[in-house]
């Protein structure tokens, strides 16, 4: 395991017991962690699906196709995610550069709709403190909007730090690590988006 | 720092922030611990905090008890403030002492256990640290605004909503824990790291100190169950400041939901508070007992069951909220089975205990008590585990009675074990033997007499977070007797305190190994050089360093080893477990030990974020509207207008407006801890590097831990008796040591030099305090030990303590 990563690192120090680096161990139990974060959050969703006694309800406002578009878009960044590590692995900085700030523009594309559909619904009269649904939805769906929004911040900083030699084939570790994270985002929204908007349409 | 054969450099890189804040290239003085990120000073750090709110929560306690020492008392405190004093002291007790304390010891003693240089993520950890003290500021700091929370620790909904709960008191309480929260998941995020990629050389999974695998479950434990907390304390905190429906009933909200969210957390806390005093007190059991822990893998495993099982009983908890027949009786099922893995590691503990030599020593003291109390706990826990008993019991001071003995009589108990037993490695002195008896048998009876009467209080009737009680339902004996005992306890931690804070100053030397331990933090002068161990320690087995001091008991100790050749005969790698990767953290070379420098970024760091904190308790509820009144009207304000309620008086204000002027300090306090984290990631890792100019030394400091050649052949024990002879107490040792040194010179020839050199590098560390161990008869000590014991075999007429418990 130690020569699987090894060619990838730039401090030796930084490889631990088992062979990886710390901070990918770090990475990986921080998500441990935010998985039960979504969960807990989730759980209050569809523990109140249902419950509440004011308007408007999900199937007045919910627009599938609108919603499957942005979650397209944010699950096409995952895959830009993964050609920008490639890259970056195999030392080609030019085109780190363009899937790096590629998958932060997709993950602003996905927060643009997210934005409109928050001022649509509020406008259709689902506000934070009007209703259960409304309360449950925005916090669930507000506290994703907060993580996609931290990783786009961090892929800008990758891509502006790989103008002044921060990011070079032998720190592919700092893109690594916030791919896991950008994966992790993706995969929670896939779980979101059909625990609150496909549910809707299925029981 | 001088000295014969070392010195330090300043290493190079300087960054920008270091022509405005200077850091130091050592740490010394007040600013050294404000920035400091070795694990060891914030280890000392993580103490006294949490020492210093132990007096604080235990003030509220007394207070407690004297408005109950009789019925129907009135004159003491209100009833409002009774309710803040018994919310304050469980939270308190429960998140700023015994977790923290137990957080002092991961920090200290966890990497030391596994031959690491410091944890994985230093400067993580100092803004874990600053995170719990400010946190912990936050919380307390209401009681100065006479806004202390008095909704109870486990801050139901919804009497915690702002109808029932309105002002401050309920949001100090939401954002305090929130900022303790984040201060817990990343320590455990740093410890769980450490261990699992930060061991030395050799030291497999099986060969970890339990203690150190009771802070891997426990790091666990809190990063997969404070999640759910800090999520019922965001959906509270969103109810009370935004007015979101959360709790809220008429709006179809389920207020049973926060008790399921907050005990899915809160039973988990139980085993989070109880492991890390559980593995303390296995260590300490087999150095007490001359003999190694019984069912090593048995602890571990029962430790892992424990803390899966945690997540699998919350609803016993909620048994009088009417769940159903069903859940009722799975969960009833599931906590009596968590009894059979606890029941598996007090069994294992008196194997230990069997055919030892015991030495009652303090720490073994609060170990025994450890034992016997949480074995109460338990049997209490056991009856309320059965649902009809609980609905009985539950409210009541059985109950308060039943968690007291286990947090009490159990964490706090083992944590005075392990402060007890681990003081001189942090110090170099140990806490006095006579106060520590005296302190023992004061909190023993003290506790036993404060919480035992409250059983039969509870079963006839008495309620939990009563202010007073009635002189006809004849509870008022019963609780004076409670009361008495707490003010025993009350004497013993102030013996305690004074007992600790003369130690520290002006104590005995102990001198390198006090106790004759087992595991390798014992192996490296005390206190610790700031690098802890100047060479990586390889590892051969479990309690290695006993092993390296006596390498002929490794026959009849059954750990697992192939029985025929002893590893410690020689110190090459080849007895390593095959999947051990050998790998070197700093081992020191050319470039000497590179010491990382002091951050400031941390503390700052967790100060934005307090002071966001205090923007949200405060939420625009005086200042700004004051602020906008004085604009309009000149000195002359007609009438103080608080922010959210300028609508309410005429004024219109846009919504994102009244947002930003509620939150601006939320804000501005937020962004500066990002601000903060910022700087920090871009901060150079500045520091200095140790050179040891004598490399010939240096090299051979190696072998510190490698036992000195035996000569003459080793005296076969009888293999009937495994027990390892007793140590002498100090006085006795000294004297063998200076004969056994005159006896046998060409023995300890190279063990004496390879300490020696040592020395000197404490010597340079840690300043005057080392001047005087060079003094003590310390150099050799370990191969003198090994003499002196030899020649004990013979005789073992000299230790006091034990030959009460001599079996033979």
């Amino acid at each position: 395991m130690a020569s699987q990563a090894g060619h990838l690192i730039e401090n030796p120090h930084e490889i631990g017991t088992t062979g990886l680096p710390h901070r990918k161990i770090l990475m990986w139990l921080f998500l441990a962690s935010d998985c039960m974060f979504f969960g807990a959050l989730i759980s209050t969703y569809l523990i109140y699906r249902g419950r509440s006694v004011a308007g408007p309800t999900p199937e007045e406002i919910f627009d599938i196709p609108l919603t499957s578009t942005s979650s397209f878009v944010l699950l096409m960044s995952s895959y830009l995610m993964v050609l920008a590590l490639a890259a970056i692995e195999r030392g080609d900085l030019g085109k780190f550069r363009l899937y790096c700030l590629g998958t932060a523009f997709f993950g602003s594309i996905f927060l643009g709709f997210q934005v409109y559909e928050f001022s649509h619904f509020y406008h259709a009269g689902l506000t934070l403190q009007g209703s259960l649904f409304g309360s449950s939805f925005f916090v669930l769906t507000g506290t994703h909007g907060c993580h996609v929004a931290i990783g786009v911040l961090w892929l800008l900083a990758l891509f502006f730090y790989s103008f002044t030699g921060g990011v070079t084939q032998k720190r592919a570790l700092d893109t690594e690590i916030a791919g896991l994270y950008w994966h992790f985002v993706d995969i929670v929204w896939i779980v979101i988006f059909v625990a609150v908007y496909l549910l809707e349409y299925i029981i | 720092m001088s000295s014969t054969n070392m010195h330090i450099e300043p290493a190079p890189e300087k960054g920008f922030f270091d022509s405005i804040l200077p850091r130091q290239v050592e740490p010394s003085g007040v600013i050294g611990w404000l920035t400091t990120i070795d694990h060891k000073r914030i280890g000392v750090l993580y103490l006294i905090t949490a020492l210093w709110w132990f007096l604080v929560g235990g003030l509220e306690a007394m207070m407690i008890r004297w408005q109950l020492h009789k019925p129907e008392y009135q004159d003491f405190i209100s009833a409002e403030t009774y309710n803040a004093l018994f919310t304050m002291h469980g939270t308190t007790m429960i998140f700023l002492v015994i977790m923290p304390l137990a957080v002092a010891f991961f920090n200290y003693i966890m990497p030391l256990q596994i031959g690491a240089r410091d944890v994985a993520f230093p400067r993580l950890n100092a803004f874990s640290y600053w995170m719990f003290f400010f946190g912990s500021v936050l919380i307390n700091v209401s009681w100065l605004f006479g806004e202390a929370p008095n909704m109870t620790w486990v801050g139901y909904s919804p009497l915690t909503n702002s109808t029932y709960t309105p002002g401050m008191s309920g949001d100090f309480w939401v954002v305090g824990l929130q900022i303790l929260g984040v201060s817990s998941i990343v320590g455990a995020l740093n410890f769980i790291t450490t261990i699992i990629n930060m061991r030395a050389p050799g030291m497999s999974f099986m060969r970890l100190p339990v203690f150190t695998w009771m802070t891997l479950i426990t790091a666990l434990l809190v990063i997969l169950a404070f999640p759910a907390i800090t999520i019922c304390l965001v959906e509270l905190m969103f109810d009370r400041l935004f007015h979101t429906n959360f709790f809220e009933a008429s709006a179809g909200g389920l207020p049973i939901l926060w008790q399921h969210l907050f005990w899915v957390f809160g039973h988990p806390e139980v085993y989070i508070l109880i492991l890390p005093p559980m593995g303390m007190v296995s260590e300490i059991l087999p150095v007490f007992s001359r003999k190694p822990l019984f069912g090593y893998p048995l602890i571990v495993g029962s430790g892992a069951a424990i803390g899966f099982m945690g997540f699998t009983v919350w609803t016993h908890h909620m048994f009088t909220s009417g769940l159903g027949n069903i859940a009722t009786a799975a969960f009833a099922l599931t906590t009596m089975a968590i009894a059979v893995p606890t029941g598996v590691k007090i069994f294992n503990w008196i194997g230990t205990l069997y055919r030892g030599q015991l030495i009652m020593a303090t720490p073994m003291l609060f170990a025994l008590g450890f034992i016997y109390q949480f074995m109460m706990g338990g049997f209490s826990g056991l009856m309320h585990a059965n649902a009809v008993h609980d609905l009985q019991q539950h409210d009541s001071y059985f109950v308060v009675a039943h968690f007291h003995y286990v947090l009490i009589g159990g964490a706090l108990f083992g944590t005075f074990a392990g402060i007890y037993y681990w003081f001189p490695a942090v110090t170099g002195r140990k806490l006095d033997e006579a106060k520590g008896k005296f302190v023992f048998w004061f909190l023993f009876i003290g506790f036993n007499g404060a919480f035992f009467p409250m059983h039969w209080l509870g079963l006839n009737g008495m309620p939990r977070r009563i202010y007073t009680y009635s002189a006809r339902n004849d509870w008022g004996d019963l609780n004076f007797v409670v009361t008495c005992g707490a003010a025993l306890m009350a004497v013993a931690v102030i013996i305690f305190f004074f007992d600790l804070f003369k130690t520290a100053a002006t104590g005995k030397l102990a001198g390198r190994d006090p106790w004759d331990a087992r595991t390798l933090e014992w192996s490296i002068p005390n206190p610790p050089p700031v690098y802890n161990f100047k060479e990586t320690p390889h590892v051969h087995s479990l309690d290695d360093w006993w092993y390296t001091k006596y390498p002929d008991t490794l026959h009849h100790d059954d750990i697992g080893l192939d029985a025929t050749e002893s590893p410690y005969e020689d110190d090459d790698a080849s007895h390593m477990h095959p999947s051990d990767h050998v790998v070197d953290h700093g081992h020191h070379d050319e470039h000497g030990i590179h010491m990382p420098g002091g951050s400031w970024f941390p503390m700052f760091a967790a100060f934005g974020f307090f002071v966001g904190g205090m923007g949200l308790v405060f939420n625009g509820q005086f200042l700004y509207g004051d602020v906008i009144e004085i604009v309009k009207n000149g000195a002359n304000v007609s009438e103080w207008v608080r922010y959210d309620q300028m609508a309410t008086h005429g004024y219109e204000v846009p919504y994102l407006q009244t947002l930003f002027w509620r939150f601006w300090i939320a804000i501005a306090g937020g962004l500066f801890g990002v601000f903060s984290i910022f700087c920090w990631s871009m901060e150079p890792i500045g520091g200095y590097n140790i050179h040891f100019d004598d490399e010939d030394d240096g090299v051979k400091a190696k072998d510190t831990k490698t036992p000195p050649v035996q000569t003459a052949p080793v005296e076969p024990a009888p293999i009937t008796d495994p027990v390892v002879p007793v140590k002498a107490d100090d006085k006795t040792e000294v004297v063998k040591v200076e004969e056994a040194e005159a006896e046998k010179p060409k023995k300890k020839k190279k063990k004496k030099k390879s300490t020696k050199s040592d020395d000197k590098v404490e010597t340079v560390t840690v300043g005057e305090v080392e001047e005087k161990v060079l003094d003590t008869p310390e150099p050799g000590e370990a191969a003198a030990k090994l003499d002196a014991e030899k020649e004990e075999e013979s005789d073992d007429t000299n230790d006091d303590d034990s030959d009460k418990k001599e079996e033979k």
